[in-house]
């Protein structure tokens, strides 16, 4: 079954991974830039990390005929250090014309500080300025509605247009508040925390299938790169037919990265 | 679009949440049984579990928890005690 994985931070997988996401239909994996797991000691450690994201990781995926995609930013965890952090920000410009560069993300919130919204809205001013689509991270767990209604508040003070802006990681409690306004909608489906397959279904039914696609976000946690294909197997148990399927795990992320100009598929 | 019925969704998913109900009931066993004072965490699970019976009005039973499992303050934090979640309110950082 064909699908794309919009949300997967490859450069923690395995070859193995691609080989099996290729075999299950996977025909682009988006891969926003992330948190290590631990934090990079300089712009030096930013600049090598977005050449992996640009050059090396494309390279690795196209073994296995996947086109691998990018989006850049300095995660949420390491914005705390907001002076570190506008360092970073100053080299995205040197790649942000990369072929394979979708835009700027995954940016967001964390615990939810001053320090990590303000390097948030210096992110969002840079998609402004180079017209660039946004992917934004929502914070974990307790965070999570918090963190969401600021991203919201501070996207609508910055006018941005909202057709253009994915709000990722969303569950029952925030997927209608990022609908209602017309962001697109990510749900994130992880074995332990946010989205089981079976509630991510759940929310396609109560919020509607416009507008929303579903990604695994495997990394180096507790995750599974496979999750996707795995949820449309799911929705097939719960009596979905094809095209309601491929319309979600296909025909959605293609349409909103077919607003990334490299997004080519 | 179609939607299964009733009696197919509790065909798909009851042993699934049988499995799950009796983990938790087993969870709350164990606490209690186990020496010790606990943290923030199993009154906040105490507190959501309550939720779920009883959601308020405009909420599915879902939204409830993980509500109730939120913190609800609204302003920015001066600045990060730690960088990783809990999964309940109330931690003093």
């Amino acid at each position: 079954m064909k699908y794309i994985e919009p949300h997967g931070h490859m450069v923690s997988r395995t070859t193995d991974d691609y080989q099996n996401m290729a075999m299950a239909g996977c025909e682009a994996i988006c891969e926003p830039a992330f948190w290590a797991g631990y934090d990079r000691a300089s712009v030096q450690g930013f600049y090598d990390y977005f050449r992996q994201l640009t050059e090396y990781e494309p390279a690795r995926a196209a073994k296995f005929g996947i086109p691998h995609f990018c989006w850049l930013c300095i995660n949420p965890k390491e914005s705390e250090d907001a002076g570190f952090a506008r360092e970073v920000l100053s080299i995205i410009p040197d790649f942000i014309d990369k072929p394979t560069v979708l835009g700027i993300g995954e940016i967001g919130l964390n615990k939810n500080t001053k320090s990590e919204l303000a390097i948030f809205e210096e992110h969002v001013e840079i998609a402004k300025k180079y017209d660039q689509p946004i992917l934004i991270h929502t914070p974990h767990l307790e965070d999570k509605l918090k963190g969401t209604k600021l991203i919201i508040d501070a996207l609508k003070n910055a006018n941005v247009d909202r057709s253009r802006v994915v709000i990722d990681h969303v569950e029952e409690h925030t997927a209608p508040l990022v609908l209602d306004e017309g962001f697109w909608a990510g749900m994130t489906l992880y074995p332990e925390s946010k989205c089981s397959p079976a509630r991510a279904i759940d929310i396609l039914e109560q919020f509607g299938n416009e507008q929303i696609w579903m990604n695994s976000a495997c990394d180096w946690g507790i995750s599974d790169p496979l999750a996707v294909i795995k949820c449309a197997l799911e929705m097939r148990k719960r009596e979905y037919i094809q095209p309601q399927i491929e319309k979600v795990i296909y025909d959605n992320p293609k349409e909103f990265l077919s607003k990334c100009p490299n997004f080519k598929i | 679009m179609r939607m299964p019925s009733k009696e197919k969704i509790i065909e798909l998913y009851f042993m699934d949440a049988r499995c799950k109900l009796l983990d938790i009931a087993a969870y709350q066993d164990r606490v209690d049984r186990h020496d010790g004072n606990g943290d923030f965490r199993h009154d906040e699970f105490q507190k959501a579990l309550g939720a779920m019976l009883n959601p308020p009005t405009g909420m599915t039973r879902t939204q409830a928890v993980l509500n109730s499992l939120s913190d609800d303050s609204e302003s920015p934090i001066d600045k990060a005690g730690i960088q990783y979640a809990f999964g309940a309110p109330g931690a003093k950082e």
